[in-house]
């Protein structure tokens, strides 16, 4: 079951070392942006997040491929994991976009395409969770995920190009007193940004795959209980056990 | 390819048929939409300036919300009936079907349009029936049934897929909102086609794309 547990030890060890190094990174080492001040550090969150939900659609894209070409259930698996991480992180990515916006920008929301297109993207794969959610657990399901999932992934570009155009046409209201400064990201700024945005991938994998570890087991899990309930013999009573049994596991959860 | 599309033809000339006897789903469709129209009228106050910023995104707001309500009964009936088996036994195409079904929808989605669009004129009186609108209107209805009728199929099967459809169906046509939007905000104030072009390509985009795209897919969707 666990098959490598030294690899997971050594993933987790690793993400938790550079994780320390990131923060220490973004709070103490990089010295503060002149413009926005220590707002500013918003950026070695909002953009490493962003980078990995829009890694967690590609991940949903070519798992839902593979699923639909080959059939094996380890390509669903990776899909739920790439589907449940992408939206935890697409939803930190609006939050800290949120957080940085309001007084950089004076506003908590703007039509920028990036946020745009990261908030659609987010109610598609709640919607591919919620299907999963709401669909019996089996082939049927695996496969129409697939197709939801694929079809997100190939509406991102087209939103993302909508966004790029309903941005030009309604400039948006910014109002605060730094919305023209740009920030450039070279010297320990562009750095501390690439630590970081290799840390959080290097979490995203790791999250992902226990992720995916867990499906593997609920799997499992139901289909050893699924043998069980066929094996007993059918009395009125240990149909009745059985049925709580068999309800009381998550089927197979999102 | 004309047999094709005789095919096409026949299985949507069936929904319509259908459609003609029950009338169902124009019916819910075009209802829907003015209820949307109707209380936006009182939730705005509507100045003529005010009506020309808000009167498009009001107008596709309606036509996505109720064009939602249509598609779902497009499979809901065959399943309910249990004659999407019988479909799927036909010795036809699972793309055949779909650009039957996708037609069908077109169809219903256009006929309420013609009837939704005078009515919008009316209350909120802004022109919207004019050429240009008309363009981005089919524009916009073939997307509509292209993505719905995927996902009507895909849901069909989902318990309480009177939600699942929603919520799959318009975050993805979001692109296809914004365009129509967009363009018919440029028509009613007084613009040309090439003030709205890149919205009109972006709608193109998004109905080549996913006529295609959920075209290949629908046939992973009816399997088994």
């Amino acid at each position: 079951m666990t098959a490598l547990p030294k690899i997971r030890l050594i993933w987790l060890g690793v993400t938790a070392a550079l994780m320390t190094l990131t923060l220490w990174m973004i709070f103490l080492w990089v010295p503060t942006e002149i413009n926005q001040g220590n707002i500013q550090r918003s950026l070695y969150f909002h953009v490493p997040v962003a980078w990995v939900a829009m890694v967690a659609i590609v991940l949903i894209a070519v798992a839902s491929v593979a699923y639909l070409t080959t059939r094996d259930e380890k390509w669903d698996r990776l899909a739920v994991a790439g589907a449940e991480t992408g939206v935890i992180f697409a939803a930190l990515m609006l939050i800290t976009g949120m957080l940085w916006a309001k007084p950089v920008w004076g506003v908590w929301w703007t039509g920028e395409a990036k946020l745009t297109t990261t908030l659609i993207l987010f109610f598609i794969y709640v919607a591919y969770l919620m299907f999963r959610a709401y669909f019996p657990p089996g082939e049927q399901r695996r496969r129409l995920a697939a197709i939801i999932g694929l079809i997100g992934a190939i509406d991102t570009p087209i939103i993302y190009y909508g966004a790029q155009l309903w941005e030009r046409a309604h400039p948006s209201a910014v109002v605060g007193p730094l919305s023209e400064s740009d920030s450039s990201v070279d010297g320990p700024i562009g750095l501390t940004l690439m630590v970081a945005t290799l840390t959080f991938s290097v979490l995203f994998v790791y999250v992902a795959s226990e992720r995916y570890r867990l499906r593997k087991q609920e799997d499992e899990v139901t289909s050893i209980l699924r043998a069980i309930s066929l094996k007993r013999p059918r009395t009125p009573s240990s149909s009745m056990d059985n049925a709580e049994t068999i309800s009381s596991v998550p089927a197979g959860g999102a | 390819m004309l047999a094709s599309l005789g095919t096409v033809l026949t299985l949507a000339r069936k929904d319509l048929l259908l459609e003609l006897r029950s009338r169902d789903i124009v019916l819910a469709i075009v209802v829907f939409a003015l209820l949307v129209i109707t209380i936006f009228t009182f939730a705005i106050e509507l100045t003529p300036s005010r009506s020309r910023d808000v009167g498009p995104g009001v107008l596709w707001a309606a036509v996505a919300f109720a064009g939602v309500l249509g598609l779902n009964r497009s499979f809901a009936m065959e399943a309910e009936s249990n004659t999407l088996d019988g479909l799927m036994l036909t010795p036809v195409s699972r793309e055949l079907i779909f650009f039957g079904k996708v037609l069908g929808n077109f169809a219903f989605i256009t006929i309420a349009e013609i009837v939704i669009f005078p009515v919008f004129e009316a209350l909120f009186n802004i022109s919207v029936l004019q050429p240009e609108t008309i363009v981005i209107a089919l524009l916009a209805s073939i997307g509509f049934s292209a993505v719905g009728t995927a996902f009507a199929a895909v849901s069909v099967r989902v318990r309480s897929r009177e939600i699942m459809l929603p919520l799959l169906f318009l975050p993805t046509s979001v692109p296809l909102i914004m365009a129509a939007v967009e363009s018919t905000s440029v028509i009613v104030n007084g613009g040309s086609w090439s003030d709205f072009s890149d919205w009109l390509q972006l709608a193109i985009l998004f109905d080549v794309i996913f006529v295609i795209a959920s075209a290949v897919l629908f046939q992973y969707v009816l399997e088994e």
